[in-house]
């Protein structure tokens, strides 16, 4: 295991480096000239001129690549262009907004998708599976912010149950802040659900069909006895590959549900300092997102590795 | 009825929910086992065994469903029972061990958790369950049960994971113990050992055992009474020594002809297949559902189903003709005797110092062998023996390595990617898995055109089909449609599409039953005489070898221990593991061990291979020094320390008399 995570951990700055190349090439290649965007359209060509060479901007894309990089590296991310403060406490301020809202739909994903993929592959084929799965197909299949939205008129407009806006009031107590998340967590959760119950489904399936289900059968176990000793766990170590996919897609993708419900998440910056052309923030939250993304993963192959013995004891150790 | 201890079965009938209404997959079977008595149940694929060996439990997989009869075990009616008391009954009297033990066990769960969970089960407290883990385990002769209790499954060889599966069938005291094809797929020494196991706890144990197998000489060696299962009815019953020796059922006739055997080769015993195949459930007509397929078949047979009569006093037969067929033995005349001249075509194929590894181990170790022109070399060994990377590496596959091997005098590429277009085309393969050789959407004519474009072949699709004596009518189907004998054939005829010169079969009966092995078996001995191609033969069934092989090569861990001609290497004097493989597919059960398999997971390159598992090892010298490689006779060498005199021998070989 030691030896698994330290090979791992050394590939992420590999896989770091191509990550900075693409995110440096990407925003090169974002139409129109930075100081240009900074300073709007009224300004002279001499001022635009000056806060070009101000910001470095004349100098080669290599030398500036370089830079970048090595600034990035060692923690000095600089000053965003437009709201002139540090890209720092920006992005890990906003970082620390979108994890919360992300935790939460997954803690409340999990329980729900891996419940509903179990009854669904119990019962596979009856009723019950048929529920499950047209229903997780067909909000799968709905896009969060329109899922949102039947919830905002409903809960927030109609019911008046839960506060429209995401964002969370600096002196709200966590019953609050919870209250503010839960409808932005919900569309989310009833977006993700299907896909993993899915996958949950399919792998409790194979675990029901199996020969050491069947034998634990005619060992004269109750059907209850062989599901929660023999198949809820090779049922779900499958899984965990399907929720670590989440989230990262949980983590990163949040744009349309930030911007509906007006909650100061990463997406929302990602997405408005490409608008803005504010380099310094766009590249740092595109790595610092490049960075999360790998340790998701990491950590998704180390959770099925403390699950599955095949894998953490290797099958060639017979 | 109570009272009365053991296994009865009356009327037995096992319908399918099919699209066409429900299907009869065992109809009208009735037998009894006395407790303490070993029943064998045989028969094909097919044949509705597995279906019977799962009724006995009441749990048919989904759709199936007892339609008519009685089981009663101990006197306890198993049909009649409500659900909670079935799963009683399941828990203090049934033990089922199935094929493919592997799969039986969770692959998540420690061993000891699996066996406690079972003796929990029996109201044993969490002390009490731990405490007899180890027990269990030593019952079924696993070597340090501590050890093995805290491994998982997939840490256990083959061997070891079927013993668990047994282990946890004797948790309760079972009074019926069901085992579906217990060592199928374990290699013959370690299928000897479990059978070994078996036959000493049912002595032990005094529960009615039930014996399902496709081998009837398996069964003939473990069982006290065998029934014959043909399309779902029982078609012959009796002592397994009496039917086996004097069959009165011409099925039961030609199972026994199409299984090889030891000291039978294909040039004095010819292997009969049986024509066609087992119906399937629903398909069989009014008559003997097995008239089709059999020679003796008149009018009678085709109009009505035969009644099962007695024919002496312990044996039954359903047979319109039981009273005519008496001589039935299975020997036949041996056939003449072909000549068994290696024409002297010289050298093939000369291997050389060929050694490859995986992940560091050595997996071919500084192995030398000859093919000569005209010659089938017969390759046996264990699995992890090597065998299949050696085969791997002469058709130019897997990893590279050192050594030689040339062709005709010419050194090959060891890439079959850097060999030229000629020599890809003299060595062709025949894989173990013809449903992974074959492109499953292709029919059997592209299949046939395709080889026969790129291996410069001479002859239409449809005449290499019916060399490979596959129907005309197969052309056009997908290859996914076929048989697994069918498939071996298409990939049979696609390796002499062209003309090769040396055709490397991997194991290439080992996954076909007995009945459709044996027409493979023929076919390829055929194509031999034929094209007097050469082929490097594999398996790790000694008897299929020896029915096949001019000369044989015993492999053990990545080193070729014994080779020569086929009969002197089988009668020895031969190698102390050429010995136990001869011993394990001949020697009676139930004696002692003398080739205990152990835990063979050393990896040391220093000393005989085989030295651990060794009878006649000499201390302080053969586990520390290389044997050398001693020559008996023409042609015939040994890797061991031991001189010609004090070599083993066979002395039950069945040769040829």
């Amino acid at each position: 295991m030691r030896r698994f995570l330290l090979r791992r951990l050394a590939a992420i700055p590999l896989t770091l480096v191509a990550v900075s190349a693409l995110v440096f090439a990407a925003t090169e290649l974002i139409p129109g000239d930075v100081a240009r965007a900074i300073l709007g359209r009224e300004a002279s060509e001499s001022a635009v001129r000056a806060l070009r060479v101000q910001l470095g901007l004349d100098r080669p894309a290599a030398t500036r690549y370089v830079d970048w990089l090595g600034g990035f590296v060692t923690g000095r991310w600089g000053d965003s262009y437009t709201l002139k403060v540090p890209v720092r406490d920006l992005v890990l301020d906003r970082l620390g907004a979108s994890l919360l809202l992300a935790l939460l739909a997954f803690v409340l994903l999990v329980p729900v998708a891996v419940t509903l993929g179990l009854v669904a592959g119990i019962n596979h084929d009856r009723p019950a599976d048929r529920v499950i799965s047209v229903t997780g197909l067909t909000f799968g299949a709905t896009p969060e912010f329109v899922t949102g939205v039947i919830l905002l008129v409903v809960f927030s407009v109609k019911l008046r149950w839960l506060p429209a806006s995401a964002q969370i009031p600096p002196d709200a107590s966590p019953v609050e802040a919870l209250n503010h998340l839960l409808l932005p967590a919900l569309s989310l959760v009833i977006l993700c659900t299907g896909y993993v119950a899915r996958h949950v489904r399919a792998s409790t399936v194979t675990a029901v069909e199996s020969a050491y289900a069947r034998a634990a059968e005619l060992r004269g176990f109750t059907r209850a006895q062989v599901v929660r000793r023999h198949v809820l766990r090779n049922a779900t170590v499958p899984a965990t590959s399907a929720l670590g996919v989440q989230l990262q897609f949980l983590l990163g993708g949040l744009v349309a549900v930030e911007l509906l419900f007006n909650y100061p998440g990463i997406g929302a910056l990602l997405l408005q300092s490409a608008i803005d052309k504010d380099l310094p923030t766009l590249q740092t939250t595109a790595m610092v997102l490049g960075i999360l993304y790998m340790l998701v993963v990491l950590g998704a192959d180390v959770v099925y590795r403390v699950l599955d013995p095949r894998v953490r004891l290797g099958v060639a150790a017979r | 009825m109570s009272g009365e201890r053991g296994l009865r079965v009356d009327g037995l009938t096992v319908a399918y929910e099919t699209a066409r209404g429900p299907v009869e997959a065992v109809s009208d079977v009735s037998f009894e086992v006395a407790a303490g008595e070993t029943y064998g149940l045989v028969g094909e694929s097919g044949c509705g065994k597995t279906t019977l060996g799962r009724a006995l439990g009441r749990h048919l997989p989904r759709g199936g469903a007892i339609t008519g009869g009685r089981v009663s075990v101990d006197g306890t009616d198993v049909l009649a029972l409500a659900p909670a008391e079935l799963r009683r009954w399941r828990a203090s009297s049934l033990a089922v061990v199935h094929q493919e033990a592997g799969s039986a066990l969770d692959p998540t769960m420690r061993i000891g958790a699996q066996l406690a969970e079972v003796l929990r089960l029996q109201g044993r407290t969490r002390r009490e369950a731990r405490m007899q883990v180890p027990r269990l385990l030593d019952r079924v002769r696993l070597p340090d049960p501590e050890a093995i209790a805290r491994r998982y499954p997939h840490q256990l060889s083959g061997g070891q994971q079927q013993r668990v599966v047994i282990a946890q069938a004797l948790a309760a005291r079972p009074r019926l113990l069901v085992l579906d094809e217990p060592t199928t797929g374990l290699d013959a020494t370690v299928q000897h050992e479990i059978l070994g196991l078996i036959w000493a706890l049912r002595a032990e144990l005094g529960a009615a055992v039930v014996f399902i197998s496709h081998d009837l000489a398996l069964v003939g060696r473990l069982c006290d009474r065998v029934g014959v299962l043909y399309a779902g009815r029982l078609i012959e019953e009796g002592p397994a020594g009496e039917v086996l020796a004097t069959p009165r059922h011409p099925y039961t006739s030609a199972l026994l002809a199409s299984a090889p055997q030891l000291g039978r080769t294909r040039r004095t015993h010819p292997l009969a297949a049986i024509p066609g195949r087992p119906p399937a459930p629903g398909e069989a007509g009014t008559g003997c559902a097995f008239a089709p397929r059999c020679t003796y078949a008149d009018d009678t047979c085709r109009a009505g189903l035969p009644p099962l009569d007695m024919v002496s006093g312990r044996r039954t037969v359903r047979c319109h003709h039981a009273a005519n067929l008496i001589d039935l033995s299975h020997d036949g005349p041996a056939a003449r005797a072909e000549p068994t001249a290696v024409d002297g075509g010289g050298r093939l194929l000369e291997i050389q110092g060929l050694t490859r590894h995986y992940g560091g181990t050595p997996v071919v170790d500084d192995v030398d062998l000859t093919i000569n022109r005209g010659e089938v070399l017969g390759l046996v060994g264990e699995s992890g023996s090597g065998k299949t990377t050696l085969a791997r590496a002469v058709a130019g596959l897997g990893p590279q390595g050192s050594g030689v091997i040339r062709l005709d005098g010419r050194e090959l590429a060891a890439g079959v990617g850097r060999r030229d277009a000629r020599i890809r085309r003299a060595v062709q393969m025949v894989f173990q898995n013809p449903d992974a050789s074959l492109n499953p959407s292709h029919t059997v004519r592209t299949v046939l055109a395709r080889a026969r474009r790129s291996l410069r072949g001479t002859l239409a699709p449809g005449e290499l089909a019916a060399r490979a004596d596959l129907d005309a009518y197969l052309l056009d189907s997908r290859t996914d449609r076929l048989s697994g004998g069918q498939k071996q054939r298409v990939a049979i005829a696609r390796a002499f599409a062209g003309d090769p010169e040396l055709v490397v079969c991997d194991e290439p009966v080992s996954a076909l039953d007995v009945s459709v092995q044996a027409g493979v078996l023929r076919l390829l001995a055929d194509q031999q005489r034929r094209t007097r191609t050469s082929y490097l033969f594999i398996s790790h069934d000694l008897a299929v070898v020896g029915y096949l092989a001019d000369r044989i090569a015993v492999m053990y861990r990545g080193q070729i221990v014994e080779q020569g001609p086929a009969d002197d290497v089988l009668a020895g004097p031969h190698h102390p593991y050429t010995a136990s493989l001869v011993e394990a597919s001949l020697a009676p059960l139930g004696k002692a061990d003398a080739y205990a398999v152990g835990d063979v997971t050393a990896k040391d390159a220093v000393g005989c291979r085989f030295a651990a598992r060794c009878p006649l090892r000499v201390d302080g010298l053969c586990e520390n020094e290389d044997p050398p490689l001693i020559t008996l006779a023409n042609d015939h060498t040994v890797r061991c320390h031991l001189d010609a005199t004090g070599l083993p021998e066979a002395t039950a070989l069945e040769g040829e008399t």
